[in-house]
C-alpha cells in the first residue's frame, strides 16, 4: 500500500514492470521490492529447502528471501535481490524455486517431510547402497540444487573492468560516510565515495532523521551537491565495495546498467578495482531476526526495513502492523508509521521493563511464541507470563539488535571482537592496514555519535596522509543511547527459523552441536548456515548464539565463521568482463593476413598468431588436397610461406658471443659474421626449452630466432640469465619479433625466384647470411631451410611486409609454384625429420632428440650439469625415431607403442607418437615418436594403439630423417 | 624489381570520436631503442647533448624539439621525433623499433578514464602529468604508454596486436559515452 506524501520516489515517473508474468505499476527510485508491496504483493519466493512461502524481510543487499530471476532480451539473471533491483519501464522479473507457481508449489511436499529433511539428512541418507551414488543420489540432489535457473545460452550483454585510485575511498554514505567524505573532500584529498545503494544517505533517509536542524534529506542533498561541486571527489553510486585484498586494492561491483532497459554499449555492471592510500568503512549496520517458532511467513520482516519502505518509497506492507523487539529502536518504526496515520496493533517487547509508552499497546517481557497465515502472515500468538494473546496482523516488524557490517574488517584474517554491551561483534582495530571503521560498522549506533565518528575517522586519515584537515562544523543530530537485552531465540513449538536463505532452524543449529558439529565452522557447514546468497549476513551471529547456548559457551568462546569476499555476490560476467570469446587473448596479425585471406586460406591461430593453414584452388575439396599440392610444389619448383611469427631477438655488446655461449648448449662464439647456426637452448633442470637460428650480423652483433610459441618464453629466459648471472656484462637484447616481415622462399628454383627480386643477385652460402636491398629497401636474406630444399629467408622492414609477400607469391606463380600454409610446412618438415615443439615439449633432453652432442663439452651452459643426471641418459630413455606405415589408415598423433604380443596396457606401453603426416614426397604415412632406446631399434615393426580414436595397426621404426639424409638439396 | 608499399599498422584507419573521447593512429616515426652498457650513462650525455636531451630517469620522457627520448626499461630508451645520432657501438646497443610499434592516441579530458578499463596504473593528469611513460599491461598486452601534453595519451603497442589494442580502447570509449547517457 502507498502511503501519500512519504518516500523519494519520483511520482512524476510512473513505470510498467511484471512479475511473474502479471503487470504492476511502480515508480523510479522503487526498488522492485518496494514497488510489488505497493502494489500489496507480499509473497516474493519460495524458501530453499522446504519451499516453504516467503515475503521480503529486508530493505537492502542482505536479503535472503526475495530471491527472483530477471529475464532481459538476451540474458537471464537468477537469484536477484528483489530489495536491490529497481523497478524500470519493462522490467520483467519472475519468482524462482517454484512449481508450477508461486502460491501452488508442488515441491512443498518438502515441507511435510521436514522431521526427515533437517540437518545431515544427505549425508546419512545417501551413503548407501553405495553404487546408487553415482546413478541416483548424485542426478537426484543436483537436480533438487540449486536457487533460480539459466538461460542455458551465453550472456551476451556488456559488462566492464575497471582500475580506480584515490586518497581515501569511503565505504557508505550514511551520516558517518558523508562526514567522513565531506571532511576529507574539503581538506583537498582524493575521494572515492561509494554507495551501495542508488540514493546517497543511508539510515538518515531511511528513518527520516533531522540533521543540523534539517530534515534528512535535505542535509544529504546538501551535502551531495557540494561533493558533486568538488573536482577532487568522485562519487560512486549502486556500487558495492566487495572485498579487501593486498596493498590497499578493494574490490566493487557497480551496477551500471541494471536499474534501466538494457542499452546497446551501456555495461550491466563494472568490476573495479581501486586502489586507496587509506579507507573507512561506513557500511552501517544489519538488523537482525529473532528465531522465534514460525517466524518465516510473508509478512514478518525487519522493523528497520518498514521504516526504510514507509520513508524511502512511502510504502507500508501491511494494513495491521505488529512489532517484536528486544530494544528501542522497533519504537522508531511504531512512530514512524503512526504518525504516517498507519495503525500499529501493539508491540512485544522482550524485555520486562520496557517503556509502556508510544501511542500504543505495549506488552512488555512478552514473546512471540507462534504465528499462523500459509501464503500472509494472519494471527500471531505471544506468551507474557502465563497468558497467551493472540493477535490478528497481516505484518510483524521484528528486531532483534544490530550487527555492525564488519564483513570488510575480517577479509585479511582479522577476527572481530565481541562488545557486550552491545551484543554484537565489533571490528578489530587495525584488522586491515590503513581502514578503519566508523560509526554503526564500528558499534556507534546513534546520528551524533555517526557524524562524530565519521569526522575524527576522516581527520585521523588525513593526518596519516599529511595533509591539514579543513574546518568543518558538527551539525546536530539526534544522541539516543541504544538499550538492548539480548534475545536469540525464542522457545516453543515449531521451527524458528535462523538462516532463511538455506533453511536453516534452531534444532539443526541445536543438533549440528549433539552430533558433535560444535566448532562453528562444523556447525555452518553441517547445516549449511550461511550458504546462501545472503552467506548468512543476517542470521550467523545469532546462529552462534544458539550454537553456544547448546554447547554451553559463551559467544566470544564460540567465534565466528570467517568473513570472506565477496560481500555481495560478484557475477563471473563482471569479473571476466572483456575476455569473453575472442577477448580472451590479443589477436596477432601477420602482415600477409589480407592477402592470405584473399585466397581463401582457412585461418588458424598459433602462439596467438594467425597463420594460413592452406591456400585452397578451385577443384580442391579437402585441406588434403591443397597439402599434397603445396608439398609437391616447394618439392618441385618453388614456394612462400610467411614466416615473420618466429620470435627475433637482437643481442648486441662486447659478451653478446659469451652470453649466447652460456645460454646455449652449443658454441656461437666460433661462429663467423655473416654466418648462421642452429642452436638448442636447455632449461637449467637439463631439458630442452627451445631451439632456433641464430645469425652473427657483426662482430657483437647477433640475431637470434625461436620458435614462434616459444618466443615469450625464451625472451623471459634471456631476461633472467642476464638479471641473475650476468648482469655486469657488456650485453643488451631486445624483441625484434614485430619489426620484420620474413619470408621462407623454397624449392628448386628458389635461387632463381630470390635473385629475381633482388637488387644485386647474391650466392648466398647454405647457412649464410647478408644484407640485400629489395625495391630500395633495406632487408636481410638468410639462406636457411625448415623443408629440406634450397631455402631462403627474405626479411624487409614490417610496413613494407604485404607488399613484399603478395609480390613474392606472385613471383612463385610464374614459376610454377606459389604460397603454402601450416599444413604443408608441417608435412615438409616431419619429411625432413627436424622438430617442433610437437617433439620438445618439455619433457624431453638432447640426448633423447639425439642432440646430446651439441652440448658443448669445451664450455659451460645452463641445463649442461643437470642433462647430464644419472636417468637422462641411456637406453631406458624414450628417444626420437621416425615411423613410417604403408598402410591406407591414417596414423595419428598421442597414439602410444607398443612390441608385437604384448598386452596392451599403460604399463607395456613402449613410447608415443608426436607428429604425424601424410607424405606426398614418399606415398607413405609418416611419424615422429619417442620410443624406449629407440635410435637401437631402427627397422623393428611395432603396434601403434590408439585407444580414444580406436586405431590399432604395425608401423615400422626407422631413422626420423626421410627425405634427402644426406642433405645435398639443401645445400645445392 | 618489386615496387614496396609501405603500410601503417592499421594502414590508416579512419579515428573514431565516442563523445568527447577521439581514439587515432598516430603516423609512423622512426624509434630507435638506445640501451646503455654498463657505466655509460657520462658518454651518452655527450651523444646526446647536440639533440637537446638528457637520457630518462625512469618513467619519464625527455623532450627537445621534435626529438624525444622515452623510457622503456632499466638503462633503455626509444629514440623517436629524429634519426639516431651516431652512437659508439661500446657505449649503447642502438636498434631500429620503427617497424614493430603501432602508435595510437586518446584524446579528450577523460582520456585516462577509458584507459584505465584496462591499465592498472593511475593516469590521471595528477598523477601522469605531461612528461611521464610508463611500461604497463593494456589488459593481456604490454605498451608503453606516456603522456606528452595535456588532455592527450599516446600508446605503442606491438604492431601486431593493434587491432585488439584499438578494439579494446575503443569499447571503453564507447561504454563511457553510454554510461553518460544512462538514466541517474
Amino acid at each position: 500500500m502507498r502511503i501519500d506524501g512519504k518516500g523519494l520516489i519520483d511520482r512524476t515517473k510512473p513505470v510498467r514492470f511484471t512479475f511473474d508474468g502479471r503487470a504492476y505499476g511502480g515508480y523510479r527510485g522503487d526498488t522492485l521490492a518496494s514497488a510489488l508491496l505497493a502494489n500489496d504483493v507480499t509473497l516474493m519466493g519460495r524458501s530453499f529447502k522446504y519451499h516453504r512461502p516467503r515475503g521480503v524481510m529486508t530493505a537492502g543487499s542482505e536479503e535472503p528471501n526475495a530471491l527472483v530471476e530477471i529475464i532481459g532480451a538476451r540474458n537471464q539473471t537468477p537469484n536477484v535481490r528483489a530489495t536491490v533491483q529497481e523497478v524500470f519501464e519493462g522490467l520483467a522479473a519472475r519468482s524462482q524455486n517454484r512449481w508450477p507457481s508461486l502460491k501452488f508449489d508442488g515441491m512443498a511436499i518438502n515441507d511435510l517431510m521436514s522431521p526427515f529433511f533437517s540437518a545431515g539428512f544427505y549425508y546419512k541418507t545417501f551413503m548407501w547402497p553405495r553404487a546408487f551414488w553415482e546413478k541416483l543420489y548424485e542426478p537426484l540432489i543436483r537436480r533438487a540444487a540449486g536457487l533460480g535457473s539459466l538461460s542455458g545460452r551465453h550472456d551476451e550483454g556488456l559488462y566492464e573492468k575497471s582500475f580506480a585510485f584515490c586518497d581515501l575511498l569511503v565505504i557508505g554514505s550514511g551520516p558517518s560516510g558523508l562526514m567522513a567524505a565531506l571532511t576529507v573532500a574539503r581538506s583537498g584529498a582524493d575521494v572515492i565515495l561509494a554507495e551501495e545503494e542508488a540514493r546517497l544517505g543511508g539510515r538518515v533517509l531511511a528513518d527520516d532523521i533531522m540533521v543540523g536542524g534539517k530534515a534528512g534529506a535535505d542535509w544529504v542533498a546538501e551535502v551531495q551537491a557540494e561533493l558533486e561541486s568538488l573536482p577532487n571527489v568522485r562519487i560512486m553510486r549502486r556500487t558495492t565495495v566487495t572485498g579487501v585484498y593486498d596493498h590497499g586494492t578493494y574490490g566493487a561491483l557497480e551496477r551500471v546498467g541494471l536499474h534501466q532497459p538494457a542499452r546497446a554499449n551501456l555495461p550491466r555492471e563494472c568490476f573495479w578495482r581501486i586502489v586507496a592510500k587509506r579507507a573507512i568503512l561506513a557500511s552501517g549496520a544489519l538488523e537482525r531476526g529473532i528465531a522465534f517458532p514460525m517466524n518465516d511467513r510473508p509478512g514478518i520482516m525487519m522493523a528497520g526495513s518498514l521504516r526504510s519502505y514507509l520513508n524511502l518509497y512511502g510504502v507500508v506492507p501491511g494494513k495491521r502492523i505488529t512489532l517484536f523487539a528486544n530494544n528501542d529502536g522497533a519504537r522508531a518504526t511504531a512512530r514512524s508509521l503512526i504518525s504516517a496515520g498507519v495503525p500499529v496493533a501493539a508491540i512485544v517487547d522482550s524485555r520486562p521493563d520496557a517503556s509502556m509508552e508510544d501511542g500504543t499497546i505495549v506488552h512488555a517481557g512478552a514473546q512471540v511464541v507462534d504465528t499462523k497465515g500459509r501464503l500472509q502472515l494472519r494471527q500471531i500468538t505471544v506468551q507474557k507470563g502465563n497468558e497467551r494473546i493472540e493477535i490478528e496482523t497481516d505484518t510483524l516488524g521484528v528486531s532483534g539488535g544490530w550487527n555492525p557490517t564488519l564483513h570488510l574488517t575480517c577479509h585479511m584474517n582479522g577476527r572481530p571482537r565481541w562488545s557486550d554491551e552491545l551484543a554484537a561483534f565489533v571490528p578489530q582495530d587495525a584488522a586491515v592496514p590503513g581502514l578503519v571503521a566508523a560509526g554503526a560498522a564500528n558499534g556507534t549506533f546513534s546520528t551524533q555519535g555517526c557524524l562524530a565518528a565519521g569526522h575524527a575517522a576522516a581527520v585521523q586519515a588525513l593526518s596519516d596522509m599529511e595533509i591539514r584537515p579543513a574546518a568543518i562544523a558538527l551539525p546536530q543530530a539526534e544522541d539516543t543511547p541504544y538499550r538492548l537485552t539480548a534475545l536469540w531465540a525464542v522457545q516453543g513449538k515449531g521451527r524458528a527459523w535462523l538462516d532463511l536463505g538455506n533453511d536453516v532452524t534452531t534444532k539443526d543449529v541445536a543438533l549440528s552441536a549433539q552430533e558433535n558439529f560444535s566448532s562453528v565452522e562444523h556447525m555452518k557447514r553441517y547445516t549449511t548456515q550461511g550458504m546462501a546468497p545472503d552467506q548468512g549476513k543476517s542470521s550467523n551471529v545469532a546462529a552462534l548464539a544458539v550454537l553456544a547456548n547448546a554447547t554451553g559457551r559463551s559467544i566470544p568462546e564460540t567465534g565466528t565463521t570467517t568473513y570472506r569476499p565477496p560481500y555481495v555476490p560478484v557475477s563471473i560476467a563482471a569479473l571476466g568482463a572483456g575476455g569473453r570469446g575472442m577477448g580472451f587473448a590479443p589477436q596477432r596479425f601477420l602482415t600477409s593476413d589480407q592477402a592470405s585471406r584473399d585466397r581463401g586460406a582457412p585461418m588458424i591461430e598459433a602462439g596467438l598468431w594467425y597463420r594460413p593453414s592452406y591456400f585452397p584452388k578451385p577443384g580442391e575439396a579437402t585441406w588434403r588436397e591443397s597439402c599434397d599440392r603445396e608439398v609437391m610444389m616447394v618439392r618441385e619448383t618453388v614456394g612462400v610461406a610467411d614466416v615473420s611469427t618466429l620470435g627475433k631477438i637482437d643481442i648486441q655488446g662486447a659478451d653478446a658471443a659469451r652470453f649466447l655461449d652460456f645460454v646455449y648448449s652449443n658454441t656461437f662464439s666460433t661462429l663467423p659474421v655473416g654466418k648462421v647456426r642452429y642452436g638448442l637452448m636447455l632449461r637449467e633442470d637439463g631439458f630442452v626449452l627451445d631451439d632456433g637460428t641464430t645469425a652473427r650480423l657483426g662482430e657483437n652483433h647477433y640475431l637470434m630466432t625461436t620458435t614462434t610459441a616459444a618466443a615469450g618464453l625464451v625472451m623471459r629466459h634471456l631476461d633472467f640469465v642476464h638479471q641473475a648471472f650476468c648482469a655486469d656484462w657488456k650485453l643488451r637484447f631486445i624483441s625484434v619479433t614485430e619489426g620484420w616481415a620474413q619470408f621462407a622462399v623454397a624449392g628448386p628454383m628458389a635461387r632463381a625466384l630470390v635473385n629475381s627480386f633482388l637488387e644485386a643477385p647474391v650466392d648466398l652460402p647454405f647457412m649464410g647470411v647478408c644484407p640485400v636491398k629489395v625495391g630500395g629497401v633495406d632487408g636481410r636474406l638468410f639462406r636457411i631451410s625448415f623443408s629440406g630444399e634450397e631455402g631462403y629467408e627474405v626479411a624487409v622492414p614490417t610496413r613494407y611486409g604485404e607488399a613484399l609477400f603478395r609480390d613474392l607469391v606472385a613471383r612463385a606463380e610464374t614459376m610454377g609454384g606459389g604460397p603454402y600454409g601450416m599444413e604443408a610446412l608441417n608435412v615438409l618438415r616431419i619429411e625432413k625429420g627436424f622438430i617442433t615443439h610437437a617433439e620438445i615439449h618439455g619433457r624431453v633432453t638432447a640426448f633423447d632428440i639425439g642432440m646430446e652432442k651439441m652440448i658443448s663439452a669445451k664450455k659451460d651452459c645452463i641445463g649442461k650439469a643437470n642433462a647430464a643426471r644419472p636417468g637422462l641418459l641411456g637406453p631406458e630413455r624414450e628417444q626420437l625415431v621416425g615411423i613410417k606405415c604403408s598402410g591406407a589408415t591414417a596414423l595419428v598423433a598421442g597414439a602410444h607403442l607398443f612390441a608385437q604380443g604384448d598386452t596392451i596396457k599403460r604399463e607395456t606401453s613402449q613410447g608415443y607418437v608426436t607428429s604425424v603426416c601424410w607424405s606426398p614426397t614418399m606415398g607413405l604415412w609418416l611419424g615422429m615418436a619417442f620410443l624406449k632406446n629407440g635410435r637401437a631399434r631402427h627397422g623393428e615393426k611395432l603396434r601403434l594403439v590408439d585407444h580414444m580414436r580406436g586405431v590399432d595397426l604395425g608401423v615400422e621404426i626407422c631413422d626420423p630423417v626421410f627425405h634427402d639424409p644426406a642433405g645435398g638439396k639443401l645445400r645445392a | 624489381m618489386p615496387e614496396l608499399i609501405a603500410k601503417s599498422p592499421l594502414a590508416g584507419r579512419a579515428p573514431v570520436t565516442r563523445g568527447t573521447l577521439r581514439l587515432s593512429e598516430t603516423s609512423m616515426e622512426a624509434i630507435t631503442s638506445i640501451a646503455l652498457f654498463p657505466g655509460q650513462s657520462k658518454a651518452i650525455a655527450k651523444v646526446l647533448k647536440p639533440l637537446g636531451l638528457t637520457f630518462p630517469t625512469p618513467n619519464t620522457v625527455a623532450q627537445s624539439g621534435e626529438a624525444r627520448l622515452i623510457w622503456t626499461g632499466r638503462d633503455q630508451a626509444f629514440l623517436t621525433g629524429v634519426p639516431a645520432p651516431a652512437i659508439p657501438p661500446e657505449v649503447a646497443a642502438v636498434t631500429d623499433q620503427s617497424d614493430g610499434w603501432a602508435g595510437l592516441a586518446v584524446e579528450g579530458p577523460a582520456a585516462h578514464e577509458a584507459l584505465m578499463r584496462w591499465v592498472p596504473i593511475d593516469l590521471r593528469p595528477a598523477q601522469f602529468p605531461v612528461g611521464m611513460a610508463i611500461r604497463a599491461p593494456l589488459y593481456h598486452m604490454q605498451a608503453i604508454i606516456l603522456r606528452l601534453v595535456a588532455n592527450r595519451i599516446d600508446l605503442m603497442v606491438f604492431r601486431s596486436m593493434a587491432r585488439t589494442a584499438w578494439h579494446e580502447i575503443d569499447l571503453a570509449m564507447t561504454t563511457i559515452e553510454a554510461r553518460d547517457m544512462r538514466t541517474k
